[in-house]
């Protein structure tokens, strides 16, 4: 019981110092852009209400999802195909290279000059772009790191390529895979809010800019808060699953590491 | 393959290996050339044949004409400028500034616990959050992005500190309490070495995150650079040079790249990963 006691006040002790630091140091502000703890939090209900939320960031959300998601079949698919052919490895590498450099923020004006930027089309485009290079370089990686005995014995067994591919290479380049969806995923969301930044429109990015125009501080203040709040809360979900599907990777590397 | 020392393998064997080895190089080498002209060609035949809208899509050659036009003029090496010492200042800030907090809450057992959740929370805060307040508070000033790029790339690097001070042995740590070391010297003959794999690895993210993050502080707020001009290219309408803007954009981040793994090579040279890498 105390030992649970001492977790929960190390795990909450430095947030309530801050929180408190905040609220009193902002308490008598009356810099416009520091506005009191106390208003930005009695400005959250009335900002948020359930029509904004339903309106705004349910149609970030999914873009976001729907981008995150082409990039995950697309790369994992091409990044297997890639990794498991060296002469396809060689040859695409370089081109790779210089697309995994470009910052995806400047996709932004070449998808526009495409698909627009007033749809959904275009945002998505861009998200799906921005997170494949990650999970495709890892799946790469992944794929040509694999154990050699592996394949071997697969192949000793006549597995089908298919049940190969199914059973074996994917499952064992599956830390990769995860690894670079995380990294993806953080990109997600910059690209997330990025793209709702051009052209005037709907979404979660669009709403706090235009806060931030029409100088509503403390409603700006409180999208910054949501935004934040959402990055933690897609990072959490992405560890819940990651530590279900890779469960038994991790006891593998704990038994490795002699814990 | 490689990682076998060479002064157990038999000489002749070990020739033959290097001659196979040196073929399958110079190979990969050719296919890779061969990949990127396939690209340049497709794109250009693409664009030529009209399978593409060329307004939207200019020959690759128009491309590089846009560029070559560019590099003579004063504003490019300017902006040029501008973005790489955004860049560098930024990444420059949050190194110094990851690796001192990861050192102190890194080896203060009693530092990591306090601080733990409060890192797991503010980390996946998308840097972006930030975007509407730095342009209230700085404009189109570089201090816009340097926020920016530093809350982005400190998070890094103080992640990737703390797990290499982490993992630094126990035993080499009380080996040298019991030696008497003081603080600062079991910081710089321990902790250092053992840290510094996680640091470099540090470095090679936060140099892609910081470059990221200077480029969009110039694309959205507005912040003098590159970023800046290809939003001006793009709205204006300049086809070309938009595309030539990203192509050198992202030579950037090929430099980027290269320069970390370089420094990463030279820094490491007695790392493991390093040298068998190239026995």
């Amino acid at each position: 019981m105390t030992r649970f006691l001492k977790a929960t006040g190390y795990a909450l002790g430095l947030p309530a110092i801050l929180l408190t630091a905040w609220w009193f140091g902002s308490a008598n502000s009356t810099n416009p852009f520091w506005p009191p703890l106390q208003t930005i939090l009695e400005t959250f209900p009335t900002t948020w209400t359930w029509d904004r939320i339903v309106g705004d960031v349910f149609p970030s959300l999914a873009r976001l999802g729907i981008g995150f998601g082409i990039a995950v079949v697309l790369g994992v698919a091409l990044g297997t195909a890639i990794g498991l052919s060296p002469t396809l490895r060689a040859l695409s590498e370089p081109v790779l290279e210089f697309f995994r450099a470009i910052p995806p923020p400047v996709l932004v004006p070449i998808i526009a000059l495409f698909a627009g930027y007033t749809g959904w089309l275009g945002k998505i485009v861009t998200i799906a772009l921005g997170c494949l290079w990650p999970i495709l370089l890892n799946t790469v990686e992944g794929v040509r790191g694999l154990e050699p005995v592996l394949g071997d014995t697969a192949k000793s067994y006549h597995l089908s390529p298919w049940r190969r591919l199914v059973f074996v290479i994917l499952p064992g380049a599956s830390p990769r895979i995860f690894a670079g969806a995380r990294q993806s995923l953080s990109i997600g969301v910059i690209l997330m809010v990025i793209s709702e930044l051009f052209g005037a429109n709907r979404g979660l990015g669009a709403a706090i800019v235009q806060f931030q125009r029409s100088f509503a501080i403390p409603q700006m203040w409180t999208g910054v808060i949501v935004l934040g709040l959402i990055g933690v809360l897609l990072a959490t979900v992405f560890k819940i699953v990651e530590n279900r599907m890779l469960a038994w990777y991790v006891g593998q590397r704990q038994i490795e590491r002699g814990v | 393959m490689s990682s076998t020392p060479a002064t157990l393998a038999p000489p002749a064997r070990s020739r033959a290996a290097n001659r196979s080895r040196r073929l399958r190089r110079s190979r990969d080498l050719w296919l890779g050339v061969t990949g990127v002209i396939l690209v340049l060609v497709g794109a250009e035949t693409l664009s030529r044949t009209g399978i593409v809208n060329p307004d939207f899509l200019p020959p690759v050659t128009e491309m590089y004409a846009a560029l070559f036009a560019m590099l003579g003029e004063g504003w490019f090496w300017e902006a040029l400028w501008l973005t790489v010492r955004g860049w560098a200042i930024g990444l420059a800030a949050a190194m110094a500034l990851g690796i001192v907090v990861g050192f102190v809450i890194g080896s203060i057992p009693f530092l990591r616990k306090f601080t733990s959740s409060t890192i797991e929370f503010l980390r996946p805060i998308p840097s972006v959050a930030l975007i509407p307040l730095v342009i209230l508070i700085f404009g189109t000033r570089p201090q816009s992005a340097f926020v920016l790029v530093l809350y982005a790339a400190f998070w890094q690097v103080l992640v990737q500190v703390l797990y290499g001070v982490a993992d630094v042995d126990p035993v080499a740590r009380d080996t040298a309490r019991s030696y008497q070391f003081g603080p600062i010297r079991i910081a710089r003959s321990v902790i250092y070495p053992t840290a510094l794999p996680y640091i470099m690895t540090a470095f090679k993210l936060g140099a892609a995150v910081a470059l990221i993050l200077e480029i969009t502080a110039e694309l959205v707020i507005g912040v003098d650079g590159l970023g800046r001009e290809l939003g001006i290219a793009q709205s204006s309408g300049a086809v070309p040079e938009t595309y030539a803007l990203v192509i050198v954009i992202g030579l950037i981040g090929v430099a980027v790249n290269l320069l970390a793994r370089f420094v990463e090579r030279k820094a490491l040279w007695w790392h493991p990963s390093v040298r068998s890498e190239q026995s």
